[in-house]
């Protein structure tokens, strides 16, 4: 079974002649399958060319300077966009050195016969994939609330979107450090380079262009989440923009959603020109990944 | 008794090799780096802690038999009641018109960049794909409330009752595409990852393109193929903003594709959405709404990690 490198490209040559009838078939079964591509990429057009049509006429400066109003035609973003801007720098400031603690924790140190380093494992595997809503919850609980009790102010949203993209910056993180060859490390314990100093300037150095990417993929989550943020207390009615951590707030998407609630058909709009406003920056954010992905993961060593 | 009189040469220190003296810094950062990774734990008890206390308050005041043995959910109304079944079955009927769309389309776009795209087709579909995942799901509720929604509306040919603005077809649909990105790219890794010997030796025997993807490459993926579903599943579920936005927010025991409907986490959005006051019965709801979310959503996470470690250890 090995004795096909993996490379290898099976050609038309390779294979015998088809009949008729599997031509055919072939056909039907090839033309399904593009008719499924066809699906995703004809729905994502349509999603964004209506989303611009319909918020083209509002597309303009005075929906990034205005704040919000109950008269669509004054109404703006202002705040949003700021409140959004805070909670990316809240989740930066925490989600990178913790996620990358853990990450390097779980490739470089954690024996993984230890019942204790599986739980972790396990545990961030489930993380990822716990609905979002359950993490709001936590929020409410946990942060907002309860013991840490920082009410509904712009470190308790911050916190709850890190826990919320952690496991994302952790699971790609781990990815990029597995990626470092073996030999790398080898060579600096030969040198005598203690473990710390082999993790923080070889493999490290070697990873941090992987964990960018994974971590930028993260950030991209938490701009556009709104269930957790709703739970937050995050949808009331905000004119100011914030002014510190224990600020109340409130972020784009949840002014987006804000937005499609109303009835007022000019509300629906200027969503639609906020929901552009915030797929340009994810655009933006996700172009760097690819731009970063490119220039130095697939580096060949 | 401890230096043996035959042993000539003097015994090294009680050591392992290699180290020379304990290096506290060094353990320092590895506690530090430690409590990271335990956060993780911390967290997952964080969310069973809040749950539990508001869950227990909730059961005190609601039976266990009442909560999932009704029909009628209407906790804030006077007097209310709450039989969470509307809710679950919300849940169920959108999450199965999510299936209808991801399961085949996602799994046709798997098979199509695996086996039959060239590596550049590939190359340029697969990132597009990407950010159809990447579109944050208010955007899908927008996108599902404003032009899917009247599209069902006006093309609906099947009955002459139509489908309401608010239905739960239209956000089950739009639900689908957003989670087919998830299903083709997890299962395309997974048939990807299938040796290229078993392709060769089915071709060798006479196997044409086609029996071989379907009667080969996708049975030896199997595995990783029904955990990428298993995640769809738990994706679903999971799903608030399109819910909210466009499901109707009525706890509607129906199977009826046309109405509108109230899903778990649709239900904990708008209950949040006005702030409730701490420790009313309505508050509590969220809690005990909550962990049965969470529950279901745990179990079937624990089945998909259980099938991609199983279709790790075969090829990789």
């Amino acid at each position: 079974m090995s004795s096909v490198p993996s490379g290898y490209a099976i050609t038309k040559q390779h294979r015998g002649r088809e009949r008729a009838g599997d031509r055919l078939k072939a056909r039907i079964f090839q033309g399904l399958m593009l008719f499924s591509l066809a699906i995703g990429i004809i729905t994502l057009a349509v999603l964004l060319i209506q989303v611009l049509a319909k918020g083209w006429p509002r597309l303009n400066l005075e929906l990034l300077t205005n704040f919000p109003s109950r008269r669509p035609a004054r109404a703006g973003a202002q705040s949003a966009i700021f409140g959004t801007i805070w909670l990316m720098g809240i989740v930066m400031a925490t989600a990178i050195p913790l996620g990358f603690g853990a990450a390097i924790y779980l490739e470089e140190y954690a024996d993984p016969k230890r019942w204790y380093n599986r739980l972790i494992e396990l545990n961030i595997q489930n993380l990822a994939a716990v609905p979002s809503i359950v993490y709001g919850i936590l929020g409410l609980a946990f942060l907002a609330r309860g013991p840490i009790n920082l009410g509904r102010t712009l470190l308790a949203g911050g916190l709850t979107l890190t826990l919320l993209v952690l496991p994302i910056v952790i699971i790609s993180g781990r990815e990029a450090i597995r990626a470092v060859p073996n030999s790398i490390r080898q060579a600096a314990f030969a040198l005598g380079a203690t473990k710390w100093q082999t993790v923080s300037r070889q493999v490290l150095p070697a990873a941090i262009p992987g964990m960018a990417t994974g971590t930028i993929l993260g950030l991209s989550r938490a701009i556009g989440e709104t269930a957790p943020l709703i739970l937050l207390g995050a949808l009331t009615f905000i004119t100011f923009n914030p002014d510190g951590l224990t600020s109340q707030f409130t972020a784009l998407p949840i002014q987006i959603f804000n937005w499609i609630s109303r009835p007022q058909a000019e509300f629906k709009d200027l969503a639609a020109a906020a929901i552009v406003v915030l797929l340009v920056v994810l655009l933006a954010m996700n172009s760097v990944a690819i731009w970063l992905r490119n220039r130095y993961y697939r580096r060949p060593w | 008794m401890q230096a043996a009189p035959s042993r000539a040469i003097p015994r090294a220190p009680d050591r392992p090799l290699g180290v020379a003296r304990p290096r506290w810094g060094e353990r320092a950062i590895v506690a530090s780096l430690f409590l990271c990774g335990l956060l993780s734990v911390v967290t997952t008890l964080a969310i069973v802690l809040s749950l539990l206390q508001p869950v227990l308050d909730f059961f005190a005041k609601v039976s266990i038999g009442d909560f999932f043995g009704g029909r009628d959910w209407a906790p804030l109304f006077n007097p209310p009641s709450f039989g969470v079944q509307p809710l679950l079955l919300g849940t169920l009927t959108t999450t199965l018109w999510a299936l209808v769309i991801c399961i085949p389309f996602g799994l046709g776009s798997a098979i199509y960049l695996s086996e039959y795209a060239t590596p550049r087709v590939r190359n340029t579909l697969k990132p597009i794909l990407e950010i159809l995942a990447g579109i944050p799901t208010v955007v899908y509720g927008f996108f599902a409330l404003t032009l899917v929604s009247p599209l069902l509306h006006d093309i609906w040919f099947f009955s002459a009752k139509k489908p309401d603005i608010f239905n739960a077809l239209a956000a089950g649909l739009v639900m689908g595409i957003m989670i087919l990105p998830t299903v083709a790219s997890l299962s395309e890794d997974a048939m990807s990852a299938v040796p290229q010997g078993l392709r060769a030796g089915a071709f060798a025997l006479g196997g044409t393109k086609l029996q071989v993807s379907t009667r080969v490459v996708v049975p030896a993926a199997i595995s990783g193929i029904i955990a990428s579903f298993v995640l769809a599943i738990s994706r679903a579920v999971g799903e608030t903003m399109i819910m909210l936005i466009a499901a109707g927010n009525n706890p509607n025991f129906t199977l009826d594709p046309r109405e509108g409907v109230q899903t778990m986490t649709a239900f904990i959005g708008a209950t949040g959405i006005g702030d409730v006051p701490q420790g009313t019965i309505g508050y509590l709801t969220i809690f005990a709404v909550g962990a049965t979310l969470f529950a279901i959503t745990l179990v079937i996470n624990l089945i998909a990690i259980r099938l991609v470690r199983r279709f790790r250890e075969v090829y990789e």
